[in-house]
């Protein structure tokens, strides 16, 4: 075959996307991070889980590496302002019953999402609960700036725990459910979660690597909007971009799905908040 | 005065003499452009920093004009000669009039 040197250059240039995870390490401050190893036993179709920072430009990485740098940090500055703040017919903070402050919460969002009285309960629905019940203050909305200001300083405080979501006993039905929705194809273009996340991850998107979809990072700020993201966001996005008609943020089936995709994560830290493309 | 502005500023602690330290700032402010409309196609008043500096002991190390088109939170990174030990003073000017201020002292052996 006489191959044109263009030619030539594009198919070398293709063997090299294959393998698109970086080998950078992730150190914060002097901690190192755990952004790659063996895939837990219940995710059948990889050996190595990545984290999506692995998956970034170094410019990006490198945002992700000084906390001064991390432009998510404002906003949980600005969660630690909410966590003081007075707020509903209580006249209560979260500080009046959470004495301890955020550090009160160590470890909680390495587990989340979790089973609580026979519901499947995320962090959202914890901070609303507590904000209705106990504050008698109005409902956060799901993606809203203050809500995953919240979830970002609460998540903070796991920062370099190993992710630990339980999947057995009462989360087992929630857990099935959500990988019944990871495997299911949506939308006009027919796609499904792993389709591009287990079968194509390191291959390019657009301009753009694609990640296995781990959320161990979330609420993660996202360079192209600026601000924090919430997972169910992030599903949102996806989904809407097969073209499909989506699940609700909050809703039943998007809960289910967090539970399943951060049991994928299991064994990667968490590394709330990430800074993402 | 514009909410949620908060200015934060990292200088290392110590140094040595004719050291060139990195400073980086951070203000955290939504730096509305002016050009947006609202829900009822009004226009959003302009309301951004307009103007950063930064003095070493009461000399001016650097002084920078913000324009509209500055994105949200702006970010400054610059490096300085330290000569002596003292104090860096930071000050971001605001459309609105206000001014906010951070101080770091540096420790140069």
């Amino acid at each position: 075959m006489n191959l044109k040197p263009w030619m030539a250059a594009a198919f070398v240039g293709m063997a090299g996307v294959a393998i698109a995870q970086d080998d950078s390490t992730l150190s914060i401050d002097g901690e190192d991070f755990v952004t790659e190893t063996a895939a837990p036993a219940h995710v059948e179709n990889l050996s190595t889980i990545y984290s999506g920072w692995r998956f970034r430009t170094p410019e990006t990485q490198a945002l992700q590496e000084d906390d001064f740098d991390n432009p998510a940090m404002i906003f949980v500055d600005q969660g630690m302002d909410l966590f003081n703040a007075v707020d509903g017919a209580e006249g209560k903070s979260c500080a009046s019953c959470h004495k301890g402050g955020p550090e009160e919460f160590v470890g909680l969002h390495a587990t989340m999402p979790k089973v609580v009285d026979g519901k499947l309960i995320v962090m959202e629905d914890l901070i609303n609960t507590h904000r209705v019940e106990v504050m008698g203050a109005e409902p956060w909305k799901w993606s809203g700036a203050d809500m995953q200001a919240m979830v970002a300083l609460i998540g903070l405080q796991s920062r370099g725990m190993p992710m630990e979501v339980a999947i057995d006993g009462e989360a087992a039905p929630f857990w099935e459910k959500g990988k019944e929705i990871y495997y299911t194809r949506y939308g006009q273009l027919e796609l499904s979660c792993s389709n591009c996340h287990e079968d194509n991850y390191g291959n390019m998107i657009r301009a753009d690597h694609l990640s296995q979809g781990m959320i161990n990072g979330f609420p993660t700020y996202r360079l192209k909007q600026a601000k924090l993201i919430s997972r169910h966001n992030r599903f949102r996005g996806c989904i809407r971009d097969t073209r499909a008609e989506t699940f609700a943020e909050g809703s039943d089936e998007f809960k289910a799905l967090e539970l399943y995709v951060a049991s994928r994560a299991n064994g990667l830290d968490v590394e709330t908040p990430a800074v993402r493309q | 005065m514009a909410s949620g502005v908060k200015p934060r500023v990292k200088v290392p602690k110590t140094a040595s003499a004719g050291d060139t330290v990195t400073i980086k700032t951070l203000i955290s402010h939504k730096m509305e452009s002016g050009q947006r409309k609202d829900d009822d196609g009004n226009i959003i008043p302009r309301s951004i920093i307009n103007r950063f500096t930064a003095d070493f002991n009461g000399q001016n190390v650097i002084d920078v004009t913000l324009e509209p088109a500055i994105s949200t939170n702006p970010y400054f990174q610059f490096e300085a000669i330290v000569p002596e030990s003292g104090e860096f003073q930071f000050t971001w000017y605001d459309d609105d009039g206000d001014v906010y201020e951070e101080t770091k002292k540096i420790e140069v052996s």
